[in-house]
């Protein structure tokens, strides 16, 4: 399971809080070939779902179709400086992780 | 050797990995649509998600460029004025698989993401919002040089 693969930025702005994501990850959508001709399986991430402080503020599901190193970018309301956001992700393979980032 | 204290700390650590694994994909576990993330065109997607055809919104602003240049990576922004937006979905009609992404906006997020997705060729984009009050869409042709899908 490969661990820290999100780049987070977060900041507070007004009583909005802007949030930012790019995930290191290949998103593999299993049409490609390897030099030799093999099809590369598919990976890639189905679903990231990010809380702060037990709040569900956005849920992504993905296909293949979403380029490699994913970007999200989104706005809620509230979230404070310091704010931890809880992201949760899982692949199509089964392989999850959680990761958290602070709101600036 | 085991004595009661060895072997109530194994059942511990046993237990409360367990519980970990059981807890990880339960919390991941969401409703990523399967049927419709593996259909093969648009109207399926649309068809699988939807209970009523979205229909065109002006209410809904889809940014995507005009030619990309590099159909690996294609910037798309979808923002609303729609009220009770559920979730905004994007769909590239000419993909193979053609819905790209599905974003689930729980109250109090914003109806607008930003991402980035593959083009194979160039297509029409669409943005579709679901509301509390009914389904609406914006749609964009996006003229792609290279292709982004496959090898």
């Amino acid at each position: 399971m490969s661990k820290g693969i999100l780049r987070v930025k977060a900041r507070v702005k007004g009583d909005m809080t802007n949030v930012k994501i790019m995930a290191k990850h290949d998103m593999e959508t299993g049409n490609r070939k390897d030099s030799k001709g093999n099809k590369i399986p598919a990976k890639y991430i189905q679903n990231l779902t990010i809380d702060v402080k037990g709040r569900r503020v956005i849920e992504a599901y993905l296909g293949p179709a979403v380029s490699k190193n994913p970007y999200l970018a989104f706005t809620f309301e509230g979230g404070e400086k310091g704010d931890e956001l809880q992201m949760t992700w899982m692949e199509n393979t089964g392989d999850s992780a959680i990761e958290t980032a602070f709101i600036k | 050797m085991i004595n009661r204290r060895g072997a109530l700390k194994a059942i511990l650590t046993n237990s409360a990995i367990l519980g970990m694994m059981a807890l990880i994909p339960r919390i991941s576990l969401a409703a990523w649509n399967t049927q419709a993330f593996s259909a093969e065109d648009q109207d399926t997607v649309i068809n699988t998600l939807y209970d009523d055809i979205p229909t065109d919104s002006a209410h809904i602003n889809l940014k995507a460029p005009d030619i990309a240049e590099n159909g690996a990576v294609v910037p798309i922004t979808v923002h609303t004025t729609l009220p009770d937006v559920k979730s905004i979905s994007v769909v590239v009609a000419k993909n193979p698989l053609p819905l790209a992404a599905q974003f689930m906006i729980p109250k109090g997020t914003q109806a607008g993401v930003s991402c980035r997705i593959r083009m194979g060729e160039t297509s029409q984009v669409t943005a579709v919002v679901e509301t509390a009050t009914g389904n609406f869409s914006s749609s964009k042709e996006v003229k792609v040089t290279i292709g982004g899908c496959g090898g």
